[in-house]
């Protein structure tokens, strides 16, 4: 019987000829990640491995993303005891506040996941680097620690659902509306302990920052990680930022699917999920005149340059409604240097936009953005759950970066197509 | 070996933001988020914090622990006393963590469905027999797997890599 393009990965950086799903494995890792809400945590851990060193200084990438810059005092005890263990262990790819981005937005831009990598991060969204064609996903901090100790990581061989998605998608449908929809589709759970493989001859129409989004949510659908095959673009992107040696790997023609779901990408709508789970969609004619107090355009599931290109595009030369706020946080610094330099951060500017630093801030109900009891916000991030942006008594509602700024103008729910 | 204590019980999709919510999050110390375990449970009648007692139980439906990675919410459960979880499924990023620092969990639909609130229930891991004395019935729930015996035995994932490194 074939393998999946995820048991592939695995049966080689496990040493084995062939995987089947529900095979206990341990497979070399090619990066091992974490951030500073959970590599204090990996430290006290890998501390008490009671060795001085990491199993490869070049293949460790730590940061600090999360609280930063520096939210609070405790935070800032974090930060110091994660810099001072980077700076200990000689870690390649530590990133201190003004070079670190989100980190979801950072890894690939700094080309450090390729296509045929296996890659673990303490951080649930690691997910993200299938879209480069690679087995990632996320693991909790003792993971991490035995990851920099011995690069190697144990691993369930997951099933798979193919998602097979076709034709060139609506106007205004983005990665976000599509994976939203397949969320919505099949719950938080629907893919639990399984591969998600996007194929199809729709993939063609999507860029590599809606691949990012998709595999990046792949986590709220349950999944192990998200994959899609590599081509010319996903060669293109890794030829810009890596100097990795990648490898491309494809599912066998008779790999063995749980389920093949298919998706009309011309027959979506932009999607909105609302409080308090992933899976809780409508479509925006549905959610449109909802009143909302606050607006993320941001995150490591859409704090992409296209990402804030299109919310530019919508809100050049309007502004935002007087009654709410609008927070605009890029994902990296070079997305951030390319909205000053392309003209974007003058738009966000002037429409009355908070436009910052990199940080995941209010995603996680961190800083830079919380909300107070009853607020309602919009937000292109990924998680909707109780409390997740402040008070337990807010509400977050998701969406894409154009809904999102539709949204803002006029400071209810807008479908980007009236904005 | 055996658990024993009593049940606090949620329903489905209980996330890692509701066990320990990321305002909390600038402290690892597992008493200090042990203060706040379950905090954004708001639909729950009973604040866990305050009644939690060493050896208590928590059962709850389908995809317990979605969301973040952060380990922080079973250390916080662990830290919190409870010496069991029993829920029809984890989500994955949870399974692994309470299976490296060692935190039993277990998959049983019958007794997540059966069990309620304030029930006294038994555990022995061994044979996965799991029984409520208040109800007086008896569920069996999914045995461990013999690789996650093998860690629990080993006493969790950093005394596994210890002993793959040759470190006494």
């Amino acid at each position: 019987m074939g393998m999946t393009m995820t048991q592939k990965i695995l049966a080689a950086a496990a040493g084995l000829d062939s995987v089947k799903a529900g095979q206990l494995i341990e497979a070399k890792l090619d990066l091992v990640l974490g951030n500073d809400v959970t590599t204090p945590v990996a430290i006290k851990e890998f501390n008490k491995i009671g060795i001085d060193k990491v199993f490869d200084k070049e293949k460790i990438a730590i940061v600090p993303d999360h609280f930063t810059p520096n939210k609070d005092i405790k935070s800032a005890e974090h930060c110091k005891m994660v810099r001072e263990f980077s700076h200990n262990m000689e870690i390649k790819n530590y990133f201190e506040v003004g070079q670190m981005g989100i980190e979801h937005c950072l890894i690939p831009e700094k080309g450090l996941a390729v296509a045929g990598d296996v890659v673990i991060g303490a951080d649930s969204h690691t997910c993200t680097y299938g879209a480069l064609g690679a087995f990632s996903t996320g693991v909790g901090s003792t993971d991490m620690a035995a990851g920099m100790a011995r690069g190697v990581a144990w691993f369930k061989v997951p099933s798979a659902i193919k998602f097979v998605l076709k034709n060139k998608p609506a106007k205004w449908i983005s990665g976000k509306d599509i994976i939203l929809h397949i969320i919505g589709k099949i719950g938080v759970d629907g893919a639990l302990y399984k591969s998600m493989e996007f194929v199809g001859d729709g993939l063609k129409y999507l860029s590599m920052d809606d691949r990012f989004t998709i595999a990046n949510m792949a986590i709220e659908a349950g999944g192990k990680n998200g994959i899609f095959p590599v081509d010319e673009k996903t060669v293109e992107y890794m030829k810009e930022h890596s100097s990795k040696e990648y490898k491309i790997f494809e599912a066998d023609a008779d790999a063995e699917y749980d389920e093949v779901i298919e998706i009309d990408l011309s027959s979506l709508k932009p999607t909105v999920s609302y409080p308090h789970l992933p899976e809780n969609t409508k479509t925006v004619d549905e959610a449109e005149g909802l009143k909302i107090d606050q607006v993320v355009i941001g995150s490591c599931t859409n704090g992409r340059f296209s990402d804030l290109k299109i919310a530019a595009e919508i809100l050049k030369g309007k502004k935002i409604d007087p009654s709410i706020r609008c927070i605009i946080l890029p994902g990296t610094q070079a997305i951030y240097l390319q909205c000053v330099k392309e003209g974007l951060a003058e738009i966000f500017v002037e429409a009355g936009c908070a436009f910052s630093t990199p940080t995941c801030g209010p995603c996680l109900g961190g800083h830079m953005g919380i909300l107070a009891k009853g607020e309602r916000a919009l937000s292109t991030t990924n998680r909707n759950f109780i409390g997740r942006m402040g008070d337990p008594l807010s509400e977050v509602y998701l969406c894409s970066p154009a809904v999102a700024a539709a949204s803002a103008i006029h400071g209810k729910i807008t479908d980007p197509e009236n904005a | 070996m055996k658990v024993c204590g009593t049940v606090f019980k949620y329903g489905d999709n209980i996330d890692t933001d509701v066990i320990i919510p990321a305002r909390y999050l600038n402290s690892s110390d597992p008493k200090e988020l042990a203060k706040h375990c379950m905090e954004d449970a708001i639909h729950s009648s009973v604040k866990f914090a305050d009644n939690v007692k060493e050896g208590d139980i928590i059962v709850a439906e389908k995809n317990f622990g979605c969301g973040s990675s952060r380990e922080h919410a079973p250390i916080a459960i662990k830290a919190s006393g409870i010496s069991c979880v029993i829920a029809k499924t984890f989500a994955r990023i949870f399974y692994r963590n309470s299976i490296n620092i060692g935190l039993p969990i277990l998959e049983c639909d019958e007794a997540a469905e059966d069990i309620d609130m304030g029930d006294k229930v038994e555990v022995d891991f061994d044979t996965g027999v799991i029984k409520n004395l208040t109800k007086n019935k008896t569920y069996k729930a999914e045995p461990f797997p013999e690789f996650m015996q093998e860690m629990f035995s080993a006493g969790g994932l950093v005394e596994q890599t210890k002993s793959k490194l040759g470190i006494k």
